[in-house]
């Protein structure tokens, strides 16, 4: 047996070991905050500091000035909200089916969120492309929208379907016991339970749909249209080391709103992913 | 708007071949498939019908703003794609990157998570911590990791300076360095969805046992091999499959980070197919990437199931 001796040797290599961790986990973003807020001559001193020595928030100001960020902003903002929406509205329903009946169809729903994970999204965004062309949607934010929503089912069917049946059906059986229609258990007893991880699972779509790149690159062509990352990306290219105060800038307020909705559901996002895992 | 378009599209497929399987199914239960339906439609239109739309545009000619009709080109396109050599090099650096992230970051996520399991005092913070890379949009993530390794303005330079290990390497233009480079950063942002899983199923894993073989005196790792490993394994199986397929089809990240450059060292078959149909409008012969890359994957996660299966038994 370890005498007391060697257990502190081990807990201390335990807590150095998450110190590392730490480290990795965080440092690149303190790196980000801390470009964002430096001046233009200290970027481009040869020897960067950690902490600005002369703290400014001009690069916020030059990278409203240089990219539509707010419009693009807006653009994100709408078609993640209009995405989520949809997508809990549409996939509640279905959740619910699939976990309270078990057959082909619950089958067929398991099978079609695995599978849909291993799509390569490039042998689906070019029949998307096509068929958004047709139904002139192209460069559109609706078009976004319903690729969104139909890129965010897999998962919000599988986290609902997890709170579903989280849920006792005792519930539901007891309120038709005493005489309440099917629609009005629904309603009354299933809903307002239920309710906490519809927003998770909402918020959690939100975040996906804020953060997504791929399709809207593809999507979306006048900058108008656009969207935070692909606006984003518009300020890469032939960098000089003065233009990176105000992308370091632009970058770290795009992960803010992301930041926040997360930590507000983490728990929840991971407690609805086992359920979904454990119990299927 | 969506939900106009959504709900027109299920009048007019309501009484369509979906409904005649319920009724030789369950012939009282009507009211199941309306609950369905709302997403069942978009699913079959904007999902399952482009993957099949996209296996057939891999046997056509099709080409973006071409005005001759679309033809059957049968196998062409694969059979060119067989010799063509700058896909099959994506192809390969595809597979180095895709197991290059995933099996380092299912390590440093399985320490990570063995750590937090032992009720260390700053586990809030390693909670608080781990969000980050997870919520970060892709594109800040990649945008963050140049600001890292900027060759003048970046902090790993100025670091490796300090400690006097030479310094002014430009990582990701460095043709050595890149792919590296970018793995790293895979590893980075993959990690905390991957320690999440592990912790819950470490969390799974029964107490008692543990207890009674440490009274018995075995070690540490025989611990975990005994003890924990076989507990943890349906969920680690599981998770790096999940990862293995995520990083194969990664974009937003390389695409921000090198653009697939310095002379392709980085070009992953995603950016490959991109450039191949929204550059150059090669649509079709994009799509029988897309094809192959599933055809792949697929076998892979077969392999990979099978060897599940067997570990069960």
């Amino acid at each position: 047996m370890s005498g007391p001796r060697t257990r502190g040797a081990v807990r201390a290599g335990q807590y150095l070991a998450l110190l590392a961790y730490l480290a990795f986990l965080a440092l690149p973003f303190l790196w980000l905050i801390s470009t964002a807020f430096k001046p233009a001559p200290e970027l481009g001193s040869l020897h960067p500091t950690w902490i600005p020595e002369d703290p400014t928030v001009a690069n916020f100001r030059q990278a409203f000035a240089e990219q539509p960020l707010l419009r693009a902003a807006a653009n994100s903002l709408a078609a993640a909200l209009a995405a989520a929406v949809t997508a809990v509205v549409v996939a509640t329903p279905m959740a619910y089916v699939t976990a309270r009946r078990r057959g082909r169809l619950s089958a067929a729903t398991t099978g079609w969120v695995v599978v849909s994970q291993a799509f390569p999204f490039v042998l689906v965004i070019i029949p998307l492309f096509l068929v958004l062309k047709n139904l002139q949607l192209i460069n559109t934010l609706t078009g976004l929208v319903l690729v969104y929503v139909v890129w965010s089912l897999p998962f919000a069917l599988w986290m609902l379907t997890g709170y579903v049946r989280a849920l006792p059906a005792e519930l539901e059986e007891a309120a038709a016991v005493d005489g309440a229609g099917r629609l009005r258990t629904l309603l009354s007893v299933t809903a307002p339970l239920l309710a906490p991880g519809i927003v998770a699972t909402a918020l959690f779509a939100f975040i996906t749909a804020w953060n997504e790149f791929f399709f809207a690159l593809v999507l979306l062509k006048t900058p108008e249209k656009q969207t935070l990352p692909v606006v984003l990306t518009h300020f890469l290219g032939a960098e000089g080391v003065a233009d990176l105060g105000p992308l370091a800038a632009a970058a770290f307020l795009a992960t803010l709103p992301s930041l926040v909705v997360f930590a507000l559901i983490q728990r929840r996002i991971t407690g609805g992913m086992l359920s979904g895992a454990v119990k299927s | 708007m969506t939900l106009l378009t959504t709900a027109r599209r299920s009048g007019e497929n309501a009484g369509g071949p979906a409904h005649r399987p319920a009724h030789r199914h369950r012939p009282t239960d009507h009211g199941a498939w309306f609950l369905v339906l709302p997403a069942l439609i978009p699913i079959l239109l904007l999902s399952v019908g482009p993957l099949l739309y996209g296996v057939v545009l891999a046997f056509t000619d099709a080409q973006s703003g071409r005005t001759r009709a679309t033809q059957w080109v049968g196998t062409l396109n694969f059979r060119d794609l067989l010799h063509d050599t700058l896909f099959w090099e994506s192809f390969r650096i595809g597979l180095v990157w895709a197991v290059g992230v995933t099996v380092p970051q299912f390590l440093l996520a399985l320490g990570l998570a063995l750590l937090l399991d032992q009720g260390l005092r700053l586990r809030w913070l390693a909670r608080a911590l781990a969000i980050i890379p997870w919520a970060m949009p892709e594109v800040v993530v990649g945008i963050m990791w140049r600001l890292v390794y900027h060759p003048d303005a970046g902090i790993l330079n100025e670091t490796l300076r300090d400690l006097g290990l030479g310094g002014g390497r430009d990582w990701l233009s460095g043709l050595a360095t890149a792919l590296p480079a970018v793995v790293l950063v895979g590893v980075w942002a993959g990690m905390p969805q991957t320690t999440v899983a592990l912790l819950a199923g470490l969390q799974n894993t029964p107490r008692e046992l543990h207890e009674a073989a440490a009274l018995d005196g075995a070690g540490a790792w025989r611990r975990f091999r005994t003890v924990t490993w076989p507990a943890l394994r349906p969920v680690a199986l599981a998770i790096t499959a999940l990862n293995f397929i995520w990083n194969i089809n990664a974009f937003a990240l390389v695409y921000v980070l090198t653009g697939g450059g310095p002379g392709g060292r980085t070009r992953l078959p995603m950016l490959f197919a991109y450039e191949e149909a929204f550059r150059y409008g090669q649509f079709g012969y994009a799509a029988a990437m897309g094809c192959v890359l599933v055809a792949v994957i697929s076998v892979l996660l077969a392999v990979h199931l099978a060897s599940r299966l067997r570990g069960d038994e």
